[in-house]
């Protein structure tokens, strides 16, 4: 048989074999199996893209916990800074408070001394009146003991009056 | 390096096929002269002498054992030979030469391997019908061939791996079913791989997302089939290693497969670019110069599947069975040692042929499949 001529047999079987074998794998084989693969490849695709969503969700999940927590961190920080706040002025306040209290009882202290010393000036003033009178008296008597002192004294005392 | 390696073998890959044909010219050309000389031999009568003197015909041994065969040869141990018997299925339109019976079924042992003559039926030794069953008329001589589908080696071999695809694809199936939706299993594991290459690497970039579908049971059964036939036929052993998708009366059935596609797809577009082509008018009118390169465009491209399959194939084997074949020429024209000594070498590059079949198998399954999808996809294109 030569080798480049086609010989009829062989194409009629060919065509024969060829068309049953394409015609029943079309039909009952390679259907099911496209059809399978594509199946998979499908339920492959939506678990894929179900697992990037869920993915996406936990990266929502945790995007929103860090907000909650800078959130709670941040309305801590501010609690504190409020309560430090109020604390100082707390502190001011009673601290003026206190600065005012001690000026008044120190001003009320300063007037008492003052009125005491005052009332003690007054005291000694008087004491100091009625020695002197009582000195004086003591001296005067003393010194008016005898007349030529007493003349002397009189004298003295004219010469004050003419020199005033 | 291994760059170096890969190109020097992709070199020979391209070179061989061409050597081989080369190679199957020449086979010819000896098998002719053989076949002139024995015939002149014969008229003088000095047939047996000067075959013994030849000894061992390279050509017709490496032609032979690729040629298509009414029966399945294994081996023969000098003048026996033994070989599958094979149906002879034979349509006369003289049936008064064949005991008054048109359609005459026997097996090939029959004709004791070309021996003998039966019911009329002889298979020829002439130049005309080497080879092919012929009739023969009252006075035994040759007047024509019947139609003849005798279920030949090649159809046998085809029958073979036929079987093996069906359970191939059926096994995938079943398992394809069972496993929906899940990951495959078994059989499945092998060719899905080589379905999905299909579908993504071939029939999607060709012919286009939305029309592929249509076209990949088609496509899926040329693969397997061109690529199951392609490594039977690397396998020597019967029911393996007949020559089927290097005979081009099979890789033209494949062809006009993928033509009858073609065309029965082609749409309105398709179409005009054949007839009407966008070309200057002048290329069209007076002469339809375009028009006729377009449309034997058509044909060729079908013809260069054909060809191409058949050629790389048949080179294939030749090339193989010319290196076996050296040992013998060795032997016969230098003595048994030296034909013994050849044999490393020949076998050596015998393997390295036949390895390089195995990728030539794949290649040549995935071309055709893929220059089939281009066809398709060009058939079924969108006007842009």
């Amino acid at each position: 048989m030569g080798l480049v001529m086609p010989n009829p047999g062989t194409i009629f079987w060919m065509l024969i074999i060829f068309g049953i074998v394409f015609f029943v794998l079309k039909k009952f084989a390679w259907k099911p199996i496209l059809t399978a693969l594509k199946e998979r490849e499908d339920s492959i695709a939506t678990a894929l893209n179900s697992a990037e969503e869920a993915k996406k969700e936990v990266a929502g999940l945790k995007a929103d916990n860090e907000k909650v927590i800078a959130e709670a961190r941040r309305e801590k920080e501010a609690i504190l800074k409020e309560a430090k706040e109020l604390k100082d002025k707390i502190v001011a306040e009673a601290k003026e408070k206190a600065g005012e209290e001690a000026q008044k009882t120190i001003a009320q202290a300063r007037q008492q001394i003052e009125a005491e010393k005052t009332a003690a000036i007054n005291d000694i003033k008087k004491q100091v009146a009625e020695l002197s009178v009582s000195i004086a008296e003591k001296v005067i008597r003393k010194e008016l003991s005898n007349k030529g002192e007493q003349e002397k004294m009189v004298d003295g005392l004219i010469d004050d009056i003419k020199l005033n | 390096m291994l760059k170096l390696t890969k190109a020097v073998f992709l070199f020979f890959a391209f070179l061989l096929p061409g050597y081989g044909q080369l190679q199957a010219q020449q086979g010819h050309e000896e098998e002719k002269t053989h076949v002139t000389e024995s015939h002149s031999e014969e008229i003088e009568a000095h047939a047996s002498d000067t075959h013994a003197e030849e000894g061992f015909n390279a050509g017709e041994f490496v032609i032979d054992h690729v040629s298509d065969s009414y029966d399945w040869h294994i081996t023969s141990f000098g003048d026996k030979h033994i070989s599958i018997p094979l149906p002879i299925i034979v349509y006369s339109k003289q049936p008064e030469l064949h005991d008054g019976q048109a359609f005459h079924v026997f097996m090939s042992s029959k004709f004791h391997h070309g021996h003998s003559a039966y019911k009329g039926f002889r298979i020829s030794e002439s130049e005309e019908f080497k080879g092919k069953v012929v009739e023969l008329d009252a006075a035994g001589l040759e007047i024509g061939t019947p139609i003849d589908i005798s279920i030949t080696k090649t159809i046998a071999g085809i029958l073979a791996s036929v079987v093996i695809l069906l359970w191939l694809v059926f096994a995938t199936a079943k398992l394809a079913k069972k496993n929906t939706g899940r990951a495959p299993t078994g059989v499945q594991n092998a060719l899905e791989p080589i379905i999905f290459f299909i579908r993504d690497e071939v029939a999607k970039p060709a012919i286009g997302e939305h029309k592929y579908e249509k076209f990949m049971p088609f496509l899926l059964t040329l693969f397997f089939f061109i690529l199951i036939n392609n490594f039977m036929g690397l396998i020597p052993i019967p029911p393996f290693g007949a020559n089927v998708t290097g005979n081009i009366g099979v890789t033209m059935v494949l062809a006009l497969f993928t033509f009858a596609i073609t065309t029965i797809n082609g749409n309105k577009h398709y179409w005009k670019e054949i007839y009407n082509p966008d070309v200057p008018w002048w290329l069209k009118f007076p002469i339809p110069l375009m028009p006729i390169v377009e449309l034997s465009g058509v044909i060729t491209k079908p013809f260069v599947l054909m060809v191409r399959l058949f050629a790389n194939m048949m080179a294939g084997h030749l090339i193989v069975m010319v290196f076996v074949s050296l040992i013998f020429v060795f032997g016969s024209l230098f003595g048994p040692a030296v034909g013994l000594g050849a044999s490393p070498i020949s076998i050596l590059f015998s393997v390295f042929i036949l390895l390089l079949d195995v990728l030539v198998s794949f290649i040549q399954a995935y071309v055709f499949t893929l220059l089939s999808a281009l066809y398709f996809g060009m058939a079924t294109a969108d006007h842009h």
